[in-house]
């Protein structure tokens, strides 16, 4: 695969210039999520007020897929109810397993921008590590 | 032999491997080696021709398979200098090796109180076995420290041996800093304290001539897959008299005398640690792979990877923006050279690597205490081998030096 496709600005940029990559004050919930294999550590970070994500953040190293994909991520989830932002969660780790539809990535926005992960086994476990720590601690929310 | 002459050696020499081609540079030979034909061809005629359960059936076949696999031990006996053939048993790999160890020679000779130095520099295979068998006695585990560059100082040796310390594990090559240590002067010094000392030669045993007689190593594990040989085959070396006192670690078929409802004794040395069938197409294949080095000569195969290392490493400092792990000195890194491109994760550096063909791993190499001591979370590894190239080098070189502006710097 072209590498630059790969490596889009999408990516790029939100691993260069993240907008949440920072200690949240007093967060209502957080959870670290690790990646073995190639020693990815975030801890996802919200602020939760009646079913309402108002705020959110990461802090933590990794490969820029990590990094970018948390921070859009991110991005996504702050203003939206709990349940919207765990059903992004599930279309993302699905369209990473390539069992998405196209109008369920369209869903996604940026956050598609990371689809052609899927094609690289190596690096799904990065592209998906931030989703699946939202949806570890929002279960049952 | 001139310049060109020896390009053409290496050149011949690669076709002797049928991975091997211009498609890929394969720069991870510290996690595994390619194997070359006549190692395929072993494995192929054994299993074709010769393979039977040996040490069990009494006909010619299962003798012959029985022979094989002695003449294979007796070849790697010979391969690192061991006196006897016993001293040498056969296991799946390094990890396997360091296991039994730690597990028997552990359980009779550790107690309360007792020390365990294992350098901060091990690869997981040789840290965890340790450490478990240390809590489990109750004795303690003691930290080596090698300064940055992976030298272990002999201040800091006296520092850490006590009467009170029992073994030591230290790696002969570090698979991350790629430093020799000077082993034959480090187990003189353990000796002296009136302890044994464990080598991990997983790194060195592939690249260098080991002669376990003259470091006077009391134990030596390596792995066949790193050097040419298939995978599922490694060896422990211990002295003799270290063995013969040691409880088996795995117990089963072929590992006893006699056993009975009340009474069991089990197999001489090395058969009381070779439990169940035996891999003997994989200590065939090692005895290929030995026959193969030999006729390469260790001359030819430092000669090259120095050669490489040199190259590789002279040409990061060129690059810039780029840390290089361990020693400035290129004669420090036995064909390994471990780096960090600044602000690019190494799995990034890694994966761009990747996709240009280029093989190198990333991540922590099984080395984490390494990674703290060091302050780096987890770095980028290219290791070679005598049949990689000069063109293979600058191709890595040539990617590498894009991958800051790949990802916008
Ligand atoms: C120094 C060192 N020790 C031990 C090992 C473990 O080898 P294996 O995985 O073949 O058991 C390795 C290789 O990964 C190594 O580099």
């Amino acid at each position: 695969m072209d590498i630059k496709r790969f490596y889009n600005e999408i990516v790029t940029d939100h691993n260069l210039h993240p907008l949440h990559k920072h200690p949240l004050e007093d967060p209502d919930i957080e959870l670290e999520g690790v990646n073995p294999s190639c020693g990815d550590e975030i801890t996802v970070q919200l602020k939760v007020k009646d079913g309402v994500i108002t705020d959110g953040s990461f802090i933590g190293d990794g490969c820029a897929v990590s990094q970018a994909s948390a921070d859009i991520m991110i991005d996504m989830v702050i203003g939206k109810k709990v349940e919207q932002a765990r059903h992004l969660a599930d279309i993302f780790i699905r369209m990473i397993k390539c069992e998405a539809t196209r109008e369920e990535i369209e869903e996604l926005r940026e956050a598609g921008a990371l689809e052609d992960i899927s094609h690289n086994p190596a690096r799904v476990k990065c592209a998906v590590l931030g989703w699946h720590t939202l949806d570890e601690m929002t279960k049952g929310m | 032999m001139n310049k060109e002459e020896k390009k053409d050696l290496i050149t011949n020499y690669r076709k002797l491997f049928p991975l091997l081609s211009d498609d890929i540079a394969y720069l991870d030979n510290a996690a595994t080696t390619q194997k070359p034909g006549v190692v395929l061809d072993a494995l192929k005629h054994y299993y074709e021709q010769d393979n039977a359960n040996p040490f069990r059936g009494v006909y010619d076949l299962s003798e012959r398979a029985t022979e094989l696999y002695e003449a294979a031990r007796g070849k790697v006996a010979g391969f690192i200098n061991a006196k006897y053939p016993e001293e040498i048993v056969f296991v799946r790999n390094a990890t396997e090796a360091l296991n039994l160890l730690a597990y028997s020679w552990c359980e009779d000779n550790l107690s309360e109180s007792d020390e365990v130095v294992v350098s901060v520099m091990e690869h997981h295979s040789d840290f965890l076995p340790w450490k478990y068998m240390a809590e489990k006695k109750g004795a303690r585990l003691v930290k080596l420290e090698p300064d940055q560059t992976g030298l272990i100082s002999d201040d800091a040796l006296e520092r850490t041996l006590s009467d009170k310390t029992r073994i030591v594990a230290l790696t002969h090559i570090s698979n991350v800093l790629g430093r020799k240590n000077d082993i034959k002067h480090i187990a003189g010094k353990v000796h002296a304290a009136g302890a044994l000392i464990s080598v991990d030669g997983a790194q060195s045993v592939p690249h260098t001539a080991v002669d376990v007689r003259d470091l006077d190593c009391d134990f030596l594990s390596f792995s066949g897959h790193k050097m040419f040989a298939p995978m599922g085959i490694g060896v422990l070396y211990g002295k003799r008299e270290h063995l013969e006192k040691m409880k088996p670690f795995l117990y089963g078929g072929e590992m006893i005398q006699t056993v009975h409802w009340d009474k069991v004794t089990y197999a001489e040395i090395p058969h009381r640690f070779e439990a169940g069938t035996v891999n003997v197409g994989g200590a065939v294949g090692l005895s290929a792979a030995i026959d193969f080095i030999n006729g390469i000569g260790w001359e030819t195969i430092e000669a090259q990877e120095e050669k490489l290392t040199k190259r590789a490493i002279l040409g990061i400092k060129d690059i810039g923006n780029i840390r290089l792990i361990g020693s400035d000195r290129p004669e420090d890194h036995k064909g390994i050279v471990t780096f960090c491109v600044e602000d690019v994760h190494p799995h990034d550096v890694a994966d761009i690597l990747g996709k240009a063909g280029v093989c190198i791993r990333a991540g922590h190499h099984c080395a984490q205490p390494l990674m703290d001591h060091l302050g780096v979370r987890s770095t980028c590894r290219a290791s070679f081998a005598f049949y990689n190239t000069e063109e293979e080098v600058d191709r890595f070189l040539t990617e590498l030096s894009k991958v800051r502006g790949l990802m916008g710097y």
